[in-house]
């Protein structure tokens, strides 16, 4: 690999974006604005200080999985990536490429909806707030790298937008958010131990409420390996030679 | 002339989606040269040229391309490819494209500009790719395979749908890189681009019909014109 193309990759992406700039919008406002619904649908129950802090994180796992899979998606069917894969490009430069770009776009969104949440609407976290940006980002580079490895089994953008429901709700359901992993029936909290979304969720619960610990750790853990081993069958998913 | 040749293929055997689309073709192309290599859509061109830069999956037979088998990690430097369909980014401005692909190629950025004037399209290289023609389009496809220092370049159809004039100044192009020891392969379903070529390879139906100059063409057949000359060997070769 080269730093010179997976740097030329990242501004490649970045240019990309900034030519869209209702994408960019609706990536930093939704946020915003679904954080905001939440302190009001909920007001008065506590709901907020329990969930905030840790949707500030899941957000830019969603948003980086869904606009991830579509970018890579368009570059399988309009031909570039086979033409990048003719050239003297690693597929470490690809990755690496869209990961520097989309971690860009995710310290800025988390960066903005931690702004609104914990200045504007006034969220509580026991733990520090900076933990939970940080875990913020890591989740962003979960959710691209998962968005890459989905894109490999789309066929079409209908499809690749259709993975969010299919690939991401359960795990949203299953990861604890909605209600405690415990409290379900066996085999859905054996099903919630494989999905990567349980952690990222429970590394945001255990910082929010100022537990650090050998959980956390774990936690943490496994979000970075989830991401590695997701790319890693990415980059399997990315051939120069096809049918 | 340079006399060797940059890519020799042998018994070469392609199947796609169930169907053999190659049959035990061999062929090769001289160094330094323009070879046109034609037939109707539907013969198996694209399907030649993607063994030929390494993305096909073949089913047999050898492809060796500057003396390395074909998809060699080395030789993604020194090819230059042009699919049919322009592969380039839409949502970027012509020039952000040819800057990408110069990085990627460590290209130097003045290649750029060489390039967009090359192609004719200074005056839109500040334009969002998509909005452009679809010509246009290609022609920042194939801008990008010039950007490199590549020793062979490998065209698919990139004259298509273009106006007269740039044709042939595209074509002058082709024949100045080859006078400078590039090896060139341009496909193409236009018979009246053969007359461009130095030599020809004539596929129909998966099969090499000939490979032959437009001199020995013309000779072998009879016609001046290259597209009767082609229909002759069609018919002649038909059962």
């Amino acid at each position: 690999m080269s730093i010179r193309v997976t740097a030329a990759t990242a501004k490649r992406v970045l240019l990309q974006l900034r030519h869209d700039p209702r994408t960019i919008a609706l990536l930093l406002v939704v946020p915003c604005v679904l954080v905001t619904l939440i302190k009001y649908v909920f007001s008065g129950s506590g709901v907020f200080d329990r969930i905030g802090g840790p949707l500030l994180g899941v957000f830019p796992l969603l948003s980086m999985f869904l606009v991830t899979s579509i970018a890579m998606l368009r570059e399988r069917t309009t031909g570039t990536l086979e033409r990048l894969l003719t050239m003297p490009l690693a597929k470490l430069d690809l990755l690496l490429g869209y990961a520097v770009a989309f971690a860009t776009m995710a310290v800025v969104q988390a960066l903005l909806v931690s702004s609104v949440a914990f200045g504007l609407l006034d969220l509580h976290v026991a733990g520090a707030k900076w933990g939970v940006m940080l875990l913020a980002i890591a989740n962003a580079l979960l959710g691209m790298a998962l968005g890459l490895f989905v894109s490999a089994f789309a066929r079409s953008e209908f499809q690749a937008v259709q993975f969010l429901p299919a690939f991401i709700l359960p795990q949203l359901l299953l990861c604890g958010l909605l209600t405690p992993r415990g409290n379900m029936a066996h085999p859905l909290e054996v099903a919630s131990w494989v999905a990567p979304m349980t952690y990222a969720y429970g590394a945001l619960d255990q910082v929010s409420r100022g537990v650090y610990g050998a959980t956390l750790a774990g936690y943490v853990l496994a979000v970075v390996g989830f991401t590695i081993l997701a790319l890693a069958l990415g980059a399997l998913t990315l051939r120069r030679r096809t049918p | 002339m340079p006399d060797h040749a940059d890519i020799v293929i042998e018994g070469l055997r392609v199947r796609r989606g169930g169907r053999l689309v190659l049959d035990d073709l061999s062929l090769s192309v001289q160094a330094g040269s323009v070879t046109g290599l034609l037939g109707p859509s539907g013969s198996g061109k694209t399907t030649l040229i993607r063994a030929i830069v390494g993305v096909q999956i073949v089913e047999s037979g050898t492809v060796t391309v500057l003396g390395e088998p074909a998809g060699s990690p080395s030789l993604r430097s020194r090819i230059g490819y042009v699919t049919q369909a322009p592969s380039v980014y839409g949502d970027l401005t012509v020039r952000e494209n040819l800057r990408y692909f110069a990085d990627v190629l460590a290209a130097p950025r003045a290649k750029v500009d060489e390039a967009l004037a090359t192609v004719d399209l200074e005056q839109a290289a500040g334009q969002l790719t998509s909005s452009l023609s679809g010509g246009q389009q290609a022609r920042v496809s194939l801008a990008t395979a010039l950007l490199g220092d590549p020793d062979l370049l490998v065209l698919d159809e990139p004259t298509v749908g273009l106006d007269p004039v740039l044709r042939h100044d595209l074509w002058q192009t082709f024949a100045g890189l080859a006078a400078g020891g590039k090896t060139l392969l341009v496909s193409s379903h236009v018979m009246d681009e053969a007359s461009r070529c130095d030599a020809l390879l004539l596929l129909r139906d998966y099969r090499l019909l000939a490979a032959l100059t437009p001199d020995e063409l013309r000779a072998r057949t009879g016609e001046q014109d290259l597209e009767s000359a082609f229909l002759r060997l069609a018919l002649d070769d038909a059962p």
